[in-house]
């Protein structure tokens, strides 16, 4: 009997996250999403969590929940994530912590969480973020960029630890796309960064889920421990 | 029953599941003193990474704890909690103390 897929989202609140709730339901998965804040739509098929990601007790219970309810987990999508920019002499550490917390922990502890439920069925994916402010090296994003190689890297590293139970881990770099991630951002800093792309628009949110669906086919299970940057890159 | 007894009942579940996936000459005996950690051990790394996970779901349902069965000192020989199935359940005795008091 064919059942149905277990997919967790991070930061499903808004722009991606929301939107690949959104996606991930028409496509006929069980999704569940989690965010600090409560969501601001209902849908069948969907489950939320308020929480901070990087709490680790109140993600282990939330593990436990979805263990106890679902009993298995096919994909972790690890799209929470924090922006800051500024310059490193005008950085405060509270808010390097909180970027890393966020975005490097937060990654940390779910797929850790979750390739404990995957192992069980001998299989599962695991999509996480970076950015293409990583290989750009850009100016003003020292930390946000860090916390994202760092992502890059667990990936990798993951990916062989976690082969052995058929666990596949990547992840997508996408470039600027209009969310509120960069609301903050000076307009000319954008277009420059564009400038840099060898395809020269703004991602749209199908550029980031056109990539995930290709991490999470059937055939992709020879795939794991690579970094797909949007744009050209 | 006492709650070490019960944690190393628990242990013993999570024994018998991993025992399943070993071959008869490789699998672990149920007894206090069975060394899970260092070279007089029958398991290797990843079967005591099984043991370990199949633990600590056993022990958040047996319990209603929320517990993580990490420790920095796992692969110290003289300090691994993990080095037979009594440290073990001393360890988890300790962590569900910790959880009770967070």
């Amino acid at each position: 009997m064919h059942k149905v897929q277990v997919i967790l989202i991070t930061g499903t609140s808004k722009g991606i996250g929301k939107y690949l709730a959104h996606y991930y339901i028409e496509k006929g998965y069980q999704v569940i999403g989690c965010s600090r804040r409560t969501v601001n739509y209902k849908l069948d098929n969907y489950r939320h969590f308020c929480l901070d990601v990087t709490d680790e007790r109140e993600v282990k219970r939330m593990f436990a929940e979805i263990r106890k309810t679902y009993k298995r987990m096919d994909v972790l999508i690890n799209n929470a994530g924090i922006a800051s920019m500024n310059h490193i002499l005008l950085t405060p550490l509270k808010t390097v912590k909180e970027i890393f917390g966020t975005n490097f922990f937060g990654t940390f502890l779910y797929s850790r969480e979750a390739a404990k439920l995957m192992r069980r069925n001998k299989c599962g994916r695991i999509v996480n973020f970076t950015t293409v402010a990583v290989p750009l090296k850009l100016e003003g994003e020292a930390i946000y960029a860090s916390s994202k190689a760092a992502i890059i890297t667990l990936t990798q590293i993951l990916a062989r630890e976690l082969a052995e139970y058929n666990i596949t881990v990547n992840a997508v770099g996408p470039t600027p796309i209009k969310t509120d991630l960069i609301r903050s951002l000076p307009d000319e800093k954008i277009i420059s960064l564009i400038q840099r792309q060898a395809i020269k628009r703004f991602g749209e949110f199908r550029d980031v889920s056109n990539v995930i669906d290709f991490f999470l086919k059937p055939e992709s299970d020879f795939i794991t421990g690579q970094v797909i940057f949007l744009g050209g890159v | 029953m006492a709650r070490k007894e019960k944690v190393i009942q628990t242990i013993f579940s999570a024994v018998d599941e991993l025992n399943k996936q070993l071959p008869k000459e490789k699998q672990l005996e149920k007894s206090v003193d069975t060394v899970l950690f260092g070279s007089s051990s029958e398991l290797d790394s990843l079967g005591l990474v099984d043991l370990i996970l199949a633990t600590e779901q056993r022990i958040e349902e047996e319990f209603e704890s929320i517990i993580t069965l990490a420790s920095e000192k796992a692969m110290s020989q003289k300090k691994s909690p993990f080095r037979t199935i009594d440290t073990f359940a001393e360890y988890i005795c300790f962590l569900l103390d910790e959880d009770r008091h967070a």
